[in-house]
């Protein structure tokens, strides 16, 4: 704890030496020019909020038009635009950069005990890319060019012959774009866990969040090309007349599918399993303990990681495969149920042996706990084939999947912002407002999805935009509506409550949870150069087995962004790296690529063309720069030096 | 904690609401049946370890809690761990145990429901069109060969299989009561049985996305008796009866005069297209336009008018008639029983 207040007056100018070396450029223009990861992760985290909340107003209106059975409120074209950009958005532009580019960007680089993350402009780039990308989707809505094939955009529904129009190519190109700035936050926080790590923080310390962000961005890597293949193949189908789905020359329906849920069930562990690294640091901060069963915990996460990879063909299910094949991803679907089982007896372990103190954080876990359980659950059922075949494609999994992502990933998030926020902003959420934030969604949330599963037992399929009186589904349906307006309130007094702490909130102080991870060493907010003294770990808990005189990093030099690289096994000092600072070039060329996709919608000459301005901003990016302050000096050339 | 612990009180009182059958929890034949068994048994599995680990994370918290504003000490408890160690232990053993019940359950289901085949069934093909259901009756007789639309019907404890394929997109062929869902792939076919042991009216609808009218895209499976089927089917091997009447023949002069003949079939007339419905026995339909409607001649007259502001979108045209021709139609189509 003691980390961030240095024993040993450091030079005095030390601080500003750093404050002036990491300074990011301000104004109008500096703000694209900013490469740091908390600026780039708040960022992150601010953009895909504001998209959750205009998913969330989608959710509504679809709510408003299934209120009761003939209702006229939205045509059936507008339905549809409706819950595609909602899916769409929710999970591409909401949940992925908020769970992983967001909290990943922010906390992974402060948790290592760095300075910045690795390729800071590339970090930068991925930023940019994602918001234009995400403004494609939604441009598209207001233009009535809104994607309206659902959020995996099934062939040849989605293809050529069936959706003429933009419709489907905004879709496909969004996903491209999102895809590569998930990519690119993935090659940035891998390299950073790897290579980054404060001197002692051996693999078998790290914390199980920078485990799971670096089990999350391997993932990454190695799904999301699977749907930029699928999407890509779409929209050359689309525009230059490839047949690749068009069955009736011999093009294949179902390989869109396999390629699409190869990357869409990773996909939710993407998603999910950030949210159980907040809910493992938030737990064993709440219960006062070590978190009880560090290696099954991890060896679950990392388990999760490669099962997640196995159960694809349970989306497929009711496309008539063979009952072999199908037997084998039950099977798989069913043993993925085994590490989160592992993880939730091990958080209850750590609660049932600790102290627990119910703050505001962790009354979201234990939401979590009930509400995430119940999805678990009803995966469960849903992994069986024979009940598959009768829910599948029903209001049942409607509810599953929102229980799974809301109860997985929302409830976790809020109870990681309650955490963390008063880290980025340095002031404390009021306390009640959050509890009553808490109970409203709560509520709200039961009320809406738990009512579906009975909706979807009795027959209602999903997507429909409207329903007979005669089917009887009215009143779940008025139920499942009414719950939307308690969400909708819990939402608002959150961000009433943002709004008052960053204001008028209490001061946080570096550590206002007694926390043991890294990020709580610094100051809130923390400055750009993110530790006056670069830390080093003694355990898995920094800060709490930190030794009274816990020695720091001497040697990287202050006059230059420079940061330590380690090694990656035993996170051994090896050489200082100088990282890129402040450009405009991640931008342009942000600006670049974006005309080129976005022109190749339209045109496949756009790639042509648009690869020519992409070359130049790669050029302007990558250009040497003139001077070298210090030549990199390899190891062992640095010896760090150890104070104290 | 509003989850699952409710359940028996809600579902009682939802299912007091809901006196149709159209659900899974109401099978009408043995693959429903098999899988609603099914349904039950894990439904209690997951509602007792539901019960079990919420009331363990209560315990739990409620064993620990304190109520300190300041955060407390970080604490050691190396005994707790090993005992916690042994908690887990069992409780993993416990869960693989589990989960391997539901696998073997669910294959076993499986295997049950994809067994409930026949040597000498009823076959019917089913064709996805956007947005209705083409169903054929096949024969290697050609006039032997029955062709309707989205009311499919079946001789009651017969087996069936439905033969599947999509005209278009992909649709998905689901009746809740009778068996879980298939989907219907443009470019593969495939098979699956069903079989139902009461007579009755049973309703079903498209269960994946293919478009605007998604939602407008049912069918209905009479079950009857194996003699009502027969005649059923003969009546339906006809062609259509000539008309009589002037009106009638109005009607048929009608139809046989404006767009009707571009997409449907009347057999034993002109009219052969067979991009819409086949309308040769239309008269002998309890619904039309895959279940939108009733057939009564206000709803027929509303339909073939503007069809577009009953189903916006589908692939039928506005038409504009005479009141006089419309009549006409109507009654026309209404005698092709």
């Amino acid at each position: 704890m003691a980390i961030s207040e240095p024993v040993v007056v450091s030079q005095s100018g030390a601080a500003d030496r750093l404050a002036r070396t990491w300074a990011q450029p301000r104004g109008f223009w500096g703000w694209f020019q900013n490469v740091h990861h908390t600026a780039i992760g708040v960022r992150f985290m601010v953009t895909s909020f504001i998209f959750f909340l205009l998913g969330g107003v989608l959710a509504a209106m679809m709510r408003w038009q299934l209120v009761r059975p003939e209702h006229n409120a939205i045509g059936p074209d507008l339905y549809n635009q409706l819950f595609t950009v909602h899916g769409s958005t929710m999970i591409f532009l909401f949940a992925v950069p908020m769970m992983f580019q967001g909290f990943g960007v922010y906390v992974v680089p402060h948790m290592c005990g760095t300075r910045n993350i690795a390729f800071p402009r590339l970090n930068a780039f991925s930023y940019y890319i994602y918001v234009v990308g995400a403004l494609l989707l939604w441009v598209g809505l207001f233009l009535k060019t809104g994607a309206d094939a659902g959020w995996f955009a099934y062939v040849p529904l989605s293809g050529p012959e069936f959706t003429p129009g933009k419709r489907s190519d905004f879709w496909a190109q969004m996903i491209t774009f999102t895809e590569v700035s998930a990519l690119g936050v993935a090659i940035c926080i891998t390299t950073t866990i790897l290579r980054y790590r404060a001197p002692g923080m051996t693999l078998n310390r790290m914390p199980i969040l920078l485990w799971e962000k670096l089990v999350t961005s391997i993932m990454v890597i190695f799904a999301m090309p699977s749907v930029m293949v699928v999407s890509s193949m779409l929209l050359m189908d689309r525009t230059i007349n490839t047949q690749f789905f068009n069955p009736s020359v011999g093009g294949d329906v179902l390989l869109y599918q396999h390629l699409f849920w190869f990357f869409g069930h990773p996909e939710v562990y993407i998603i999910f399993l950030p949210a159980t690294a907040i809910v493992s640091t938030v737990v064993a901060v709440f219960a006062r303990r070590h978190i009880f069963g560090y290696v099954p915990i991890v060896t679950s996460v990392v388990a999760t990681g490669f099962l997640g990879f196995s159960v694809w063909v349970h989306h497929m299910f009711a496309t008539g495969l063979p009952q072999m094949s199908a037997s084998f991803f039950t099977a798989a679907s069913l043993m993925i149920v085994i590490p989160t089982a592992v993880q939730f007896y091990c958080w209850m372990a750590t609660i049932w042996h600790g102290r627990l103190q119910l703050k505001l954080p962790m009354l979201w876990i234990f939401g979590f706990f009930f509400v995430f359980l119940i999805g678990g659950l009803s995966g469960v059922m849903l992994a069986s084939v024979p009940l598959d075949w009768q829910v599948h494609d029903t209001f049942f999994v409607v509810a599953h999947f929102h229980y799974v992502l809301i109860g997985g990933a929302l409830f976790p998030m809020f109870g990681g912002m309650y955490f963390w926020i008063p880290k980025i902003t340095g002031r404390m959420m009021n306390d009640r407002l959050g509890k009553i934030h808490f109970w409203l969604f709560f509520v709200g949330f039961n009320l809406t999805f738990f009512t579906m599963h009975f909706l979807g037992l009795h027959g209602m399929p999903r997507r429909v935009y409207t329903y007979t009186p005669e089917m009887r589904w009215g009143a779940l349906n008025l139920l499942a509506t009414i719950g939307v307006v308690f969400m909708t309130a819990g939402i608002l007094v959150f961000i009433a409550n943002f709004f008052q702490s960053k204001a008028t909130g209490r001061f946080a102080g570096p550590n206002p949870w007694g926390a043991g991870s890294l990020e709580w060493a610094t100051p809130s907010p923390p400055p750009h150069y993110n530790f006056l003294e670069l830390p080093t770990v003694n355990g898995r808990e920094a800060l709490w087995e930190a030794e009274p005189n816990q020695p720091i990093v001497g040697g990287v030099r202050e006059d230059i962004p420079e940061v330590l690289v380690t090694n990656t096994l035993d996170s051994e000092p090896e050489y200082r790296d100088e990282l890129p600072g402040p450009s405009i070039w991640p931008f342009l060329t942000a600006i670049a690529v974006s005309i080129a996709f976005i022109w190749s919608i339209f045109s496949p000459w756009g790639i042509a063309y648009g690869a020519i301005p992409v070359v130049i901003t790669l050029i302007g990016w990558l250009w040497p720069r003139g001077h070298s302050p210090s030549p990199r000096v390899p190891e062992p050339a640095l010896e760090a030096r150890w104070i104290r | 904690m509003i989850g699952f612990s409710r359940v028996p009180l809600l579902a009682a009182g939802v299912f007091a609401s809901y006196p149709g059958d159209h659900s899974i929890l109401h099978p009408a034949g043995p693959q429903a049946s098999n899988i609603e068994w099914l349904y039950w048994v894990i439904f209690w599995i997951v509602f007792v370890v539901y019960v079990v680990v919420v009331l363990g994370f209560m315990r739990a918290g409620a064993r620990t809690y304190t109520s300190a504003d300041e955060m407390l000490p970080i604490m050691k408890d190396e005994a707790g761990d090993r005992r916690a160690s042994w908690a887990v232990g069992s409780a993993i053993t416990i869960t693989v145990l589990t989960l391997f019940a539901v696998l073997v359950m669910s294959e076993i289901t499986g295997k049950k429901v994809e067994g409930e085949t026949s040597k000498n069934p009823v076959t019917i093909q089913v064709i996805g069109h956007q947005w209705w259901w083409e169903v054929i009756y096949p024969d290697p007789q050609a006039d032997q060969t029955v062709t309707t639309a989205n009311e499919i019907h079946v001789p009651v404890g017969k087996r069936v299989v439905i033969l599947t394929n999509s005209a278009d997109v992909i649709h998905s062929f689901w009746a809740p009561s009778i068996n879980g869902k298939r989907d219907l792939l443009p470019g593969y076919s495939s098979a699956f049985w069903l079989q139902i042991d009461q007579p009755g009216v049973y309703h079903g609808q498209c269960a994946e996305f293919c478009g605007l009218q998604h939602a407008h895209m049912g069918f209905s499976i009479v079950a009857e008796r194996e003699d009502a089927f027969s005649q059923w089917k003969a009546q339906q091997l006809k062609p259509a009866q000539d008309p009589t009447e002037l009106v009638t023949v109005h009607g048929r002069d009608v139809f046989l005069s404006h767009a009707c003949v571009m997409c449907h079939t009347i057999r034993g007339t002109d009219a052969g297209s067979r991009l819409g419905p086949d309308l040769t026995h239309i008269g002998s339909r309890q619904m039309i336009a895959a279940e939108t409607l009733p057939n009564t001649p206000g709803a027929l007259a509303g339909w073939i008018v503007d069809p577009q502001r009953i189903k916006p979108g589908n692939r039928m045209s506005p038409n504009p008639l005479q009141p006089d021709d419309l009549q006409a139609l109507i009654t026309y189509l209404q005698t092709l029983k």
